[in-house]
């Protein structure tokens, strides 16, 4: 019996210890968070599709793991090489295969800072990604279009036009999930 | 007859290069596995944009795991040992000056930034001697979403609808030679499937004076 009260009273103790030290790490939020170590890459992106399209399946990994820096030395050899093999002569921005790939090769997404911002809305060309913009026929049209944007119209565009659900106006703006 | 070039060389490239797949879901073989199945450091999508409440502010948006049904989402989580990470190069040489990075650890979201990288490239360490923001991750199903704020940022993260759309179907078929063109309507293959995003809106005045920023997304692990 006594054994019992003791054993009880220590696990009295032993639970307000737990709790006053759970309270301490609640009041120190820094130690929730492992911030430690040194991460390594593993993906990258920046303008949609490029990597898909013009990096080939054997050379993914290579690019995800290569600084925009670096891009063009290593990867604008393909995308002209896949330029030609698309019959691509020039485009609608009037740019030669050669200033098409230069574009394409550093892997960044050209975004400013002051006014409209989307990847092409008929006017303002890559002054970013906004979430209701068809990047898909602005890529199929640069690639396919030709100078006046209407060669193969069967591939410049996949009349596909918007998104499956509403976007928000107020943040964090992406639709609630399915 | 240029068309017949056009679709054959085209056929010729999907089947050199490996099927083609979409914004870039499924596109870092490294973590995505030999199933193909998208897992925590697999970027589907970058955007950033001019916040549409508020011109002083611009919205960075990083979505990874693509292609998950309702089903999949419920169960979805952001594994803690991935960094999520917006590199910002303010000087046109394309080279991060500034990071946004992003932890999820025990159901929380903690936002580190926008700071100087401790070095750029590659590697990464956490920058904790900026601003840090934090909020809980929205979990499937919640009414509302929970958002973070400090500063003038604001931060979520949690499963949403995938923003990207895109006939992608037709366009194997077309690469795989069985179709000619696309159809009309076309039909969005990301149609009722979902993503878990991370969202970060911030001030402009903490992106430097440049009129154009270069932005790319990385995850990193550990």
């Amino acid at each position: 019996m006594k054994n019992i009260t003791n054993y009880a009273a220590s696990f009295v103790i032993i639970s307000l210890l737990f709790i006053v030290s759970s309270c301490d790490k609640d009041n120190d939020q820094k130690d929730m968070f492992d911030t430690s170590g040194t991460y390594t890459i593993k993906d990258q992106m920046a303008r949609p599709a490029i990597a898909t399209v013009f990096v080939g399946a054997s050379r993914k990994d290579e690019f995800n793991g290569t600084t925009p820096t670096a891009m063009s030395a290593a990867f604008k050899t393909d995308i002209v090489n896949k330029l030609t093999a698309f019959g691509y002569t020039t485009n609608a921005l009037g740019q030669t295969k050669d200033q098409f790939a230069s574009l394409l090769a550093t892997d960044v997404l050209n975004v400013k800072t002051n006014g409209t911002t989307t990847f092409f809305d008929g006017t303002n060309v890559l002054t970013g990604r906004k979430l209701d913009d068809d990047v898909i026929d602005t890529e199929l049209l640069l690639i396919f279009g030709g100078a006046a944007g209407t060669s193969n119209p069967g591939l410049t565009k996949d009349n596909v036009n918007g998104n499956d659900k509403v976007f928000l106006t107020a943040f964090p703006y992406l639709a609630s999930p399915w | 007859m240029k068309k017949k070039i056009v679709f054959s060389s085209i056929t010729a490239i999907a089947v050199a290069g490996g099927i083609i797949f979409a914004a870039d879901h499924i596109d870092a073989p490294a973590v995505t596995g030999a199933n193909s199945t998208s897992t925590g450091a697999d970027i589907t999508d970058i955007y950033a944009f001019q916040s549409p409440a508020d011109n002083t502010k611009m919205v960075f948006v990083m979505n990874v795991q693509g292609l998950m049904s309702p089903a999949v989402t419920s169960a979805a989580s952001f594994p803690p040992n991935v960094l999520y990470e917006f590199n910002i190069d303010n000087t046109g040489d394309n080279v991060e000056d500034l990071v946004i990075q992003a932890l999820v650890q025990n159901g929380k979201i903690r936002v580190y930034g926008p700071v100087a990288p401790a070095a750029t490239g590659t590697s990464s360490t956490v920058r904790t001697n900026g601003t840090v923001t934090e909020t809980s991750v929205t979990t499937y199903g919640a009414a509302n979403p929970s958002v973070g704020t400090n500063n003038g940022i604001k931060i979520f993260a949690g499963p949403r609808d995938d923003p990207f759309f895109f006939d992608l179907a037709r366009f194997k078929e077309i690469i795989g030679g069985t179709q000619m063109g696309f159809r009309n309507p076309g039909m969005d293959t990301f149609a009722g499937t979902n993503v878990l995003s991370i969202v970060i809106e911030v001030p402009k005045s903490l992106l430097g004076s440049a009129s154009t920023i270069n932005v790319w997304g990385e995850t990193k692990s550990k």
